[in-house]
């Protein structure tokens, strides 16, 4: 479990608004450290953030399909991308009239998360971030992004959870549990230590 | 933190540039001999002669407008009003003098007469080279010709319609366009006839220091509809072209008429264009307007809703890029009850280019229960740039709804580090993000016209980071 808001995703995604004053980032053997976003993006990381933007007259499935081709490097089958899609949407309980809505565009907190684990099983990356994906969601809303998470998991990726509360991680089975406090991992276990923290709090790690 | 420096348009296409050759080019500037030479090689009958002698007593008494963009540049002088190609009026692409034709080969209109238009007409310079309108339309009354014909065949039609809409006094430009006007369109839809499918007139300046003065006249009869396209485009040359056309249209009782334009002129053009239509009642003209070319353009549309029940929607977009000052907008005049007008104009601006959406509202007195609704936004690409907004509301009665809304914004770093999360390049990112904001006035624009704007709104990625 990580502490720490966004920075360690943003540096990794290498927002330009954070500014990397040592260290290195590698990534399946590669310096990303000063990797363009849209570099680093093609290598396979993905984020979802807090507050996804909105881009007013770009449709949901107009979006996606751009953002595959950029990011797969190939021309999107069209028949396969639509199925894809539909079955996709319907795991994760969106109504396809949103397709054709703007991208984010007067959606609900509930609606822009699932959208983010949406374009997630979409751009299908090596490593995904969910930063704070479950944070303003109610109890149903978290079991169809978590639904969408293990839809998501498999021998070949990896996901990084940052969550300031456990409850996303009753439904989910998570492989580690780290605790960072201050830009440090204070703490590394399993499952067993978001319930420990469940119980007993951040207190003791600080 | 590395900077993007976003291309000018890809002009590639609008740029192919003939031989300046022409069968006869007027020596430069404005006399009433000069007039009177265009009206014979014209061959205009004497009342029309005597219109653009007149016309020119206006001009030169009329004085430049005191707002709005500075004109000091242009001296007519250093203009020739009327260059007559190397071709006569055809019917058949295949008659076109092959230069001519490769031309707008490029420009897709031959292309686009087979798969989406009813009828096509297309000028070089002062002259139309090409016409033609699909069988069935002119086995129902429709005419759809140059304006020269019309004059010769249709003289009483013209007459009673020939700048009455527009009137030579209106301002110093549309005089001009009276001494000097040559080519343009003249449609007429006879009564209860729907064109369903559009009709397209393309307007191309080819000659240096010259203007483009064409004339487009449309009568839609009662009942009837029409959804007309107008496209525009010059190659760039180093001194100044002027393109003062002028658009007359006539919406009958219960008629409908939808003009659209996409004006690519290139950016040594002075383009002082005016557009004006009357509404019957029950009548509906809508305005579609994509403006980018142009140095500097003065440009708004204007509906006169003359007829109760009168309805009238504008929708524009301007996009100016480093030098172009675009100076465009709506004018709108209730003169009955229960009219309405619907305004959405948005304009974009980079590289130091300036757009100014100037607007005017005019609800009289025995306009009751009327309503109109403006909203405009802009987009400024980098710092550089200029947006402006200056909506002038007159209104004289009480009993209106009225609603103006302007915003005017930036792209956000926060968005483009988002697009690129998804693996667009800076580029991509604000290329999606200027479709996205055009693509409500893109929708509205046939679907070939469409894919034009969103190429011209093509970002390129050369010569990227600085």
């Amino acid at each position: 479990m990580v502490l720490g808001k966004s920075t360690t995703a943003n540096a990794i995604l290498n927002n330009p608004e954070y500014i990397k004053t040592k260290g290195t980032i590698n990534f399946e053997e590669e310096d990303i450290t000063n990797m363009k976003t849209d570099e680093i993006s093609r290598k396979g990381i993905f984020m979802s953030f807090q507050l996804p933007e909105e881009i007013p007259g770009v449709t949901v499935t107009n979006f996606l399909k751009y953002a595959k081709n950029k990011v797969t490097g190939k021309p999107v089958k069209i028949f396969e991308f639509k199925e894809e899609l539909t079955k996709y949407m319907s795991e994760l309980n969106i109504n396809s009239k949103n397709m054709e809505r703007s991208l984010n565009v007067g959606f609900s907190g509930g609606e822009k998360k699932k959208n983010e684990i949406l374009q997630m099983l979409i751009l299908n990356p090596k490593l995904a971030i969910l930063d704070e994906t479950d944070s303003g969601l109610d109890v149903d809303a978290i079991k169809t992004v978590s639904k969408g998470i293990e839809m998501f998991k498999n021998e070949n990726n990896a996901i990084l959870i940052i969550t300031h509360n456990t409850k996303i991680l009753n439904s989910l089975k998570v492989d580690y549990v780290h605790v960072l406090i201050n830009g440090k991992i204070v703490k590394t276990g399993n499952q067993e230590l978001a319930k420990e923290i469940e119980e007993n709090g951040y207190a003791v790690y600080k | 933190m590395s900077k993007t420096n976003i291309d000018e348009i890809n002009r590639n296409i609008y740029d192919i540039k003939n031989k300046d050759e022409y069968e006869f080019k007027i020596k430069k500037g404005l006399t009433p001999e000069i007039i009177e030479e265009i009206s014979k090689q014209k061959n205009d009958p004497d009342w029309m002669k005597e219109f653009r002698l007149k016309a020119l007593e206006v001009y030169n008494k009329l004085e430049l407008p005191t707002w709005g963009p500075d004109l000091s540049e242009l001296n007519m002088d250093e203009i020739s009003t009327y260059v007559k190609p190397q071709s006569k009026l055809n019917n058949s692409w295949e008659e076109v003098p092959e230069d001519i034709k490769n031309t707008f080969d490029k420009l897709g209109i031959p292309e686009a007469e087979k798969t989406s238009l009813a009828g096509v007409g297309a000028q070089y310079d002062s002259e139309v080279v090409y016409h033609s309108m699909k069988e069935d339309l002119i086995k129902q009354g429709v005419i759809y010709t140059d304006m020269e014909t019309a004059v010769r065949e249709y003289p009483e039609l013209v007459k009673e319609h020939f700048m009455k809409c527009v009137p030579i006094h209106d301002h110093k430009f549309v005089a001009l366009h009276g001494a000097v006007w040559s080519g343009g369109s003249f449609v007429y839809v006879p009564k209860n006839v729907h064109v369903d499918i559009p009709l397209q007139s393309y307007f191309r300046l080819n000659s240096p220091e010259s203007g483009q003065f064409e004339h487009t006249l449309i009568i839609v009869e009662e009942g009837a509809s029409l959804h007309f396209i107008e496209g525009c485009s010059a190659p760039k040359y180093n001194k100044v072209n002027l393109h003062a056309g002028c658009v007359e249209l006539y919406v009958k009782d219960n008629a409908y008429l939808r003009y659209s334009t996409i004006e690519n002129w290139s950016k040594n053009m002075l383009n002082l264009n005016t557009k004006k239509a009357i509404c019957g009642k029950n009548a509906q003209i809508d305005w579609v307007s994509g403006s980018f070319g142009s140095k500097i353009s003065m440009l708004y549309p204007m509906s006169i809703l003359n007829g109760e029940g009168a309805k009238t929607e504008f929708t524009g977009i301007s996009f100016a890029g480093a030098g172009q000052n675009l100076d465009n907008g709506f004018k709108v005049v209730h003169n009955a009850p229960n009219t309405s007008s619907v305004v959405n104009a948005k304009s974009i601006s980079k590289n130091g280019g300036k757009c100014t959406y100037r607007s005017l509202v005019k609800i009289n007195e025995n306009a009751k229960g009327s309503k109109s609704s403006v909203s405009c936004e802009s987009l400024m690409l980098d710092d550089k740039s200029i947006s402006d907004t200056i909506p002038t509301s007159d209104i004289r009665t009480d009993d209106v709804e009225f609603s103006h809304e302007a915003k005017i914004g930036k792209i956000s770093d926060k968005t483009i580090f988002y697009l690129m999360s998804r693996g667009l390049s800076e580029e991509d990112a604000k290329a999606m993000i200027v479709r996205g904001f055009a693509y409500p006035i893109s929708k509205e624009l046939p679907i070939e016209y469409a894919v034009e704007m969103n190429n011209l709104i093509n970002l390129e990625l050369e010569g990227s980071i600085g």
